[in-house]
């Protein structure tokens, strides 16, 4: 078979999968609204870009995420080695995210678009959460404006934003 | 980057790049360099592609056919219940490797806060995280920027 089949519709999964568990349906976050618009000033080739990932990236030595809405945030040095970050989370398989980090916290894969000059340069410090919160308010009035803030303060041109 | 269209559709971002493989491989497949810088380098030529809100769907596939597909979510067997592989939500620290837990103990022992940040509106919360926390840490995470402690 070739590849004709659509995008999986995870909203319509969720919604029959939570239905036969008997759970209430779950609450998507909807933004109907025009979302808000900023041009990029520069070419990728002369921006610092920063990484922020869902996928529960810690880097040893750092205290794991739990798994009951945890809005904590750790700053994961981008020019350590791979081999130092560790992957938790509740509701993806780790399988991989374990094996090779970067396919969830494309670490080395932007390290390597800077050395080769697709983009100016990778910021110092990217950022990783655990996206299995369940409550948006929490990430919208926590979590997203203190990354926002951290961003903004690492003077980053444009941001990578990686969820699972 | 989404692999999931149908929620970033409905959370509406300014742009967003879809990559059409199974969730966990937003940015890639393990050890797959070449791929993965092919992925990440089209997923960020969309900044400079995109002039207005909108989604573009990057052309990799993750198998020779979509079977894979079939599964996300669905019960294993006719009228069985759905397959649900998430595991239980507990509020300590989910370690990858118990000597990851042991390396984490020791920067909090020393009193440093092990990487760790809260977002600042958390701290008029902290009797909350506190209860999460203590149970699990002794000094509960000083030094951490964000929380206020006693």
């Amino acid at each position: 078979m070739p590849n004709t089949r659509p995008p999986v519709d995870y909203i319509e999964r969720t919604r029959d999968q939570y239905s036969a568990l008997g759970y209430p349906p779950y609450q998507w976050v909807e933004n109907a609204a025009p979302p808000p618009w900023a041009a990029l000033r520069k070419p990728l080739s002369q921006c610092r870009v920063g990484l922020i990932g869902s996928g529960g990236i810690y880097q040893e030595g750092q205290v794991a995420f739990h798994y009951k809405d945890d809005l904590s945030v750790r700053i994961i040095d981008a020019r350590a080695p791979t081999s130092k970050l560790r992957a938790t989370h509740f509701a993806y398989d780790l399988t991989d995210a374990r094996s090779d980090p970067n396919v969830v916290f494309p670490i080395d894969t932007l390290n390597a678009l800077a050395a080769e000059g697709f983009i100016g340069s990778l910021a110092e410090r990217a950022y990783a959460f655990m996206g299995g919160i369940y409550s948006s308010r929490k990430v919208r009035e926590r979590l997203a404006p203190e990354l926002a803030d951290r961003v903004v303060r690492d003077e980053v041109d444009v941001v990578l934003l990686v969820p699972v | 980057m989404t692999s999931a269209l149908s929620i970033t559709r409905a959370a509406n971002p300014p742009r967003a790049a879809y990559v059409d493989f199974p969730l966990g491989h937003t940015a890639g497949k393990p050890h797959q360099h070449e791929l993965n810088r092919a992925i990440v380098r089209d997923a960020l030529a969309a900044f400079e592609m995109l002039t207005q809100p909108g989604v573009v769907t990057l052309p990799y596939q993750w198998a020779a056919d979509d079977a894979w597909k079939d599964g996300v979510m669905r019960p294993r067997a006719p009228g069985g219940a759905p397959d649900d592989a998430r595991v239980e939500r507990v509020a300590q620290p989910q370690y990858q490797n118990d000597s990851d837990r042991a390396a984490a103990e020791a920067v909090l022992a020393a009193g440093g806060c092990a990487g760790t940040v809260f977002p600042k509106r958390l701290a008029e919360h902290f009797d909350v995280l506190r209860n999460v926390i203590d149970d699990q840490h002794s000094p509960p995470f000083r030094g951490c920027q964000g929380v206020i402690h006693e």
